[in-house]
């Protein structure tokens, strides 16, 4: 069976190679959770984002990569509105959300309270428990932020971002500071919360693999631009193939590393991969 | 995994810690207890052998007796009703001042610009080294004490508050907006809650000053409190009278800090250090 969205109103609902995808003038009907057009950013004399542009249609899956430094925190700081921007430059979709690779619970409220940061209503409660449990973390709710383990802060960041029902997802490197197993688990809860919900994600990462897991579509972000652009073809969940070495060699020579540096994939990922799901 | 094993390995070491202080508990405080009372029994018996006179300092059965007779003519709770009313007083206007001088210095770029230069210069200032300007200024009533209780008051909140204002995790305060959080309700849900250990660490230092300041303000021609009960015994060598407001005196302060000790545990639940006792 595929794992290809199956949202009919999703642009992704075609072949994954689909060319709708990308770009206003390929698909002028198809609509956009991220419009940029030539944002520069300079801190100081260091220019981190020159003339960038960069299109996600709404509920596709996008992986953004680059080395340190290279200025992808800075877009996804301009995509969650953190720092200002032109709106004739940059247009994104105002229903966003944010996964920070540290959770960033506030400490003195109790997890569902985190959750249900900024909801209004009388059934915010009620909103921030079905997230929680949509994490599987249900049995928390009622936790001190101090007393998760970092999976189960990333969970409840996760839900916290989901309960307000985003059409645009921005994670920024949120599975970096969690063991490698948590890691695995993570990847195929974002994939289950995509399918049910279908925001476009963008998500930020170091870490070539992982943007080929999950994403329709890979950027490496270089020298403030987008540098290279690969459609991902395999259906998930992908396993660890050819096209996923190819793939992953093409990626790791265009980030700067040569595949022999590159280093074999670990066996935790070899179990893990043929299925995607969580274990 | 590894990681999680050895996290639970801690919990539960911390956990059988925390038993084990608990079984020991009594026997340790026994142990705390014996050195005290050798002195009190050591001091007694200076006192019934005549080795300390009366009019140096009273055996602790008399200090005890003369407590209980205080207590019962009322002369002791309405004194310290009055001197009670005073600390309150002068902390209740430093908590007020302080806490709104540190709000607008740590909220705003212009409010700190303008309110922390000067509180910093004033802050250097012994508040006691004040009391002749305030009896200059406000007589020898009721007034220049409790304002004596104001000002000393006033820094440590301030102090403190603004320093917890100032040092809330920006990443925090970051994530929040992006949640739509904006002003009143970014203060309300980050910002006071983030500064509150900091403002009850100040709150604390509020009213070990409070007392000191209150003894020493006491000491200006009073007519009732602690302070008037101890110039009074100074003139008649009642070194009985002076010993029980002394220990009056230490006892309001022991209270108080257990009251704020209480407030910490309710109000800061959430600390990993609370969390963990």
């Amino acid at each position: 069976m595929s794992l290809v969205k199956l949202d009919p109103r999703s642009p992704l609902c075609g072949t994954a190679g689909d060319s709708a995808l990308h770009g206003p003038e390929d698909a002028p009907t198809a609509r956009l959770a991220v419009r940029i057009r030539g944002l520069n950013r300079r801190f100081g004399d260091t220019v981190v984002l020159r003339g960038l542009d960069l299109d996600i249609a709404e509920g596709e899956f996008v992986a953004l990569l680059g080395r340190s430094g290279s200025g992808k925190s800075t877009l996804l700081r301009t995509l969650a509105g953190l720092d200002p921007a032109d709106p004739q430059t940059v247009n994104a979709s105002s229903n966003h959300a944010v996964v920070f690779q540290d959770a960033r619970l506030l400490p003195w409220k109790r997890v569902w309270r985190n959750v249900a940061l900024g909801l209004t209503g009388p059934d915010a409660r009620r909103r921030a428990e079905a997230a929680l449990r949509e994490v599987g973390l249900d049995h928390r709710q009622d936790a001190w932020p101090v007393t998760l383990s970092g999976g189960e802060a990333q969970r409840a960041a996760l839900a916290r971002a989901l309960v307000r029902e985003p059409r645009l997802l921005l994670l920024d490197e949120p599975f970096a500071s969690v063991d490698a197993l948590t890691r695995l688990r993570m990847h195929g809860l974002v994939l289950k919360l995509w399918r049910l919900h279908g925001p476009a994600v963008l998500l930020v990462t170091h870490d070539v693999d992982e943007a080929i897991t999950l994403a329709d579509r890979v950027l490496v972000l270089d020298d403030g631009r987008i540098a290279a652009e690969e459609i991902v073809p395999m259906a998930r969940p992908r396993d660890t193939g050819a096209d996923f070495q190819a793939l992953r060699r093409r990626l790791l020579r265009r980030l700067g590393v040569e595949s022999s540096e590159a280093g074999p994939i670990t066996e935790a990922e070899l179990i893990a991969y043929p299925t995607g799901e969580i274990l | 995994m590894k990681y999680r094993v050895s996290k639970l390995v801690t919990l539960s070491q911390t956990f059988s810690f925390s038993n084990s202080t608990r079984f020991a508990a009594p026997r340790l405080s026994r142990q705390r207890w014996l050195s005290p009372l050798a002195l009190i029994l050591l001091w007694e018996l200076g006192a019934r052998t005549g080795v300390i006179p009366a009019h140096v300092l009273a055996a602790p059965s008399t200090v005890t007796l003369t407590a209980w007779r205080m207590i019962l003519s009322g002369e002791l709770p309405i004194n310290m009703l009055v001197s009670l009313g005073r600390a309150m007083a002068g902390l209740a206007i430093g908590l007020v001042v302080g806490s709104t001088l540190a709000i607008v210095a740590g909220l705003s770029r212009a409010g700190d610009a303008m309110v922390d230069p000067p509180v910093q210069m004033l802050r250097t200032l012994p508040s006691l080294a004040l009391t002749p300007l305030f009896i200059v200024w406000f007589g020898i009533g009721e007034t220049p004490k409790i304002a004596l209780i104001a000002l000393g008051t006033t820094f440590p909140i301030y102090l403190n508050l603004y320093g917890g204002i100032r040092g809330i995790d920006p990443k925090l305060i970051e994530a929040a907006r992006t949640f739509g959080l904006r002003g009143a309700d970014l203060i309300r849900h980050v910002i006071l809650p983030g500064a509150l250990p900091a403002f009850l660490l100040g709150l604390r230092f509020a009213l070990a000053g409070s007392w000191l300041i209150l003894v020493v303000a006491e000491q200006i021609n009073a007519s009732a409190g602690l302070g008037y009960l101890i110039n009074n015994a100074r003139d008649f060598a009642r070194t009985d009278v002076i010993v029980v407001c002394l220990v009056i005196y230490a006892l309001l302060g022991l209270g108080a800090d257990g009251l704020v000790r209480a407030l910490e545990r309710h109000a800061l639940a959430w600390r990993p250090t609370l969390l963990k006792a």
